[in-house]
């Protein structure tokens, strides 16, 4: 995982689902850069075009509630998404996310769209660079920054190989 | 220090004496199970392990897209069909013989009190209606309990919600958790396990209960127990695989929040959209539909067909509106056609098809066009759920949903005559 990016912002509201993020009709493949060109479609859709590589996203509380779907994180991965903040997640994207290598952080913060974000993941800092604020997180916690650089595909292979 | 439902129930699959909230568990699970849409994923994830899956565990089950909707959804469905054959899993369940992947767990007797489940669907906390701790997961993680039995947890905090009294005529365990989910919001239980007690939980068939658990998710709860009683020890006798113990809060447990309701003030409600906490009593709301819309796993059962058929005996469906019935599993079909409630169903012009999960996340079979409305039984009323994103749902319980059929409104069963 990258100890610090910077990247522009793609603003959300509050219970973002994960039928908004990607719906239903394209669940059938788990192929992240295909399910991207359909991400956001129903509620924003000049994301999928729009989106850059790095570019980060604010959302609100709850965001990635309802459905299970793994394809949701893996849409935003595939787009490209460097990040996800928002105040609060829904437990299965929480997880989904971190299993993939999606970066997320439970932090409140101010961010209007198209404002330059730097995150400073190892300090635990946030700066708006447009507007100076910066906010500090809690850092994640060991095994859930471990489980997010090696992935859980090569957890899974260290336990099956005892080495967890 | 006591402990609750779900936190026995971590501790003894953690192979702890206790365990308290917030803390990161380490648990054996009992069953893994996924569906064909989040099952392909699991799949290819799987195959990076190079080892094979732990069959009496795993559970694969046909539901969502299943009569397959178009190429693609066959082509992950048949992705099941080879893993269970590459892998010899038996537990696989396909068109005519499966159903809504919840109601087949559940039927199949893999679910019993005190058992930690795990599936790659968010419904899945249904089964805390039977004294499981069950959640959902993503695919990976699917694949990976596939490959180690084992899953990490953060031992959630619980919150204790007691429904005493007597429920009226028409209001069912999907109008508690409606008024519930409305009280506390669709964050209101984030990260958290609902338990539900009181006289008017007791008082439930099971099926109803199954409602209220299903709809946990909603709340963004992990989980939503209900302690298991003689109902569920009934219906597991001859059902249930393996032994079970069920697992009760000790009297000294902590509850982060404790919320009480009167059973007798809860009237039937609907969720307008677009969140499921936006609920109103039926009776406030006036809304003219294009489809009703009786199935899923979180109202799909023999009871659920009861109740709507009750309603609509006798009546047609409104000629403005579709009325679809999706039976939740092919044992739900058959009882209701042996019941004569099918007939009732047909009668009425309304359409029976077999089970799927269809239309309830806008799949197929009811899909809606922009602008269209549809009263429905299931869970979730996000935009573009069951179709266009310039689409309504509203959800209800099936009596009202049955009533709205005939009248062509959102319409109160008691208004019915």
């Amino acid at each position: 995982m990258k100890k610090y990016i910077e990247g522009k912002v793609w603003r959300f509201s509050d219970n973002v689902d994960t039928d908004q993020i990607i719906p239903a009709k394209y669940l059938v493949t788990g192929d992240s850069r295909e399910l991207a060109k359909h991400a956001f479609e129903n509620v924003r859709p000049e994301f999928a075009e729009e989106v850059r590589g790095g570019d980060i996203i604010v959302g609100g509380k709850n965001f990635g509630s309802g459905s299970s779907r793994e394809h949701a994180p893996r849409a935003l991965l595939g787009a490209g998404v460097a990040c996800v903040i928002a105040p609060s997640f829904a437990r299965i994207f929480y997880r989904n996310s971190i299993n993939i290598g999606l970066p997320l952080v439970e932090c409140d913060i101010d961010a209007a769209d198209g404002v330059v974000l730097a995150i400073d993941f190892e300090n635990g800092k946030i700066v708006n660079t447009n507007t100076g604020s910066a906010y500090t997180f809690p850092p994640m916690p060991d095994f859930l920054v471990k489980l997010l650089d090696v992935g859980l595909i090569e957890n899974t292979k260290r336990k099956l190989g005892g080495q967890l | 220090m006591g402990m609750t439902i779900a936190e026995k129930i971590l501790a003894i699959h953690a192979g702890k004496r206790s365990v308290s909230p917030k803390e990161i568990v380490d648990a054996e699970i009992d069953y893994v199970m996924v569906n064909d849409v989040t099952g392909l994923p699991a799949f290819e994830v799987f195959e990076e392990f190079g080892t094979t899956p732990i069959r009496e565990k795993t559970v694969l089950i046909q539901d969502h897209y299943v009569p397959n909707k178009d190429v693609a959804s066959a082509e992950q469905a048949k992705s099941m069909r080879e893993f269970a054959r590459k892998y010899a899993i038996k537990k696989h369940f396909d068109v005519g013989r499966s159903g809504v992947c919840h109601q087949i767990m559940i039927e199949e007797g893999f679910v019993a009190p005190g058992r930690l489940i795990v599936g790659a669907d968010s419904h899945t906390c249904s089964y805390g209606a039977l004294g499981a701790l069950s959640t959902g997961i993503g695919s990976s993680e699917a694949a990976s309990v596939m490959a180690t039995g084992e899953l990490w947890f953060r031992v959630p905090e619980s919150q204790k919600f007691t429904v005493d009294g007597q429920l009226g005529n028409h209001v069912m365990g999907k109008d508690i958790i409606l008024h519930i989910i409305g009280d506390i919001g669709v964050s209101g239980s984030l990260y958290r396990s609902m338990e539900f007690y009181g006289s008017a939980i007791v008082s439930l068939p099971l099926s109803d209960r199954i409602t209220i658990s299903n709809m946990a998710i909603e709340a963004g709860a992990k989980c939503g127990i209900i302690p298991p009683d003689e109902k569920v020890f009934d219906y597991l006798k001859n059902r249930a695989i393996g032994e079970y113990s069920p697992v009760y809060a000790d009297e000294d447990a902590e509850y982060e929040d404790t919320f009480e309701y009167d059973a007798a003030e809860m009237r039937p409600m609907v969720a307008k959209p677009h969140l499921p906490e936006n609920v109103v009593p039926v009776s406030e709301i006036d809304v003219a539909i294009d489809q009703a819309y009786l199935g899923s796993c979180t109202n799909g059962r023999i009871e659920d067909l009861r109740s709507a058929a009750a309603v609509l005996a006798g009546k047609k469906v409104h000629p403005d509106v579709r009325m679809i019935v999706v039976p939740a599993s092919r044992s739900v079909f058959e009882e209701a056609l042996s019941e004569g409630l099918i007939e009732v169903f047909m009668n009425a012009d309304a359409y029976v098809a077999g089970p799927t999960c269809g239309a309830c996340l806008g799949g197929y079979m009811g899909v809606l066009a922009e602008g269209e409305r549809c009263v429905s039984s299931t869970n979730r009323n996000f935009i573009g759920r069951m179709g266009h994103k310039d689409s309504e749902v509203y959800l209800a319980n099936p009596a009202v949903v049955a009533a709205s059929a005939v009248t062509g409104q959102i319409t109160d069963p008691e208004d019915l005559g």
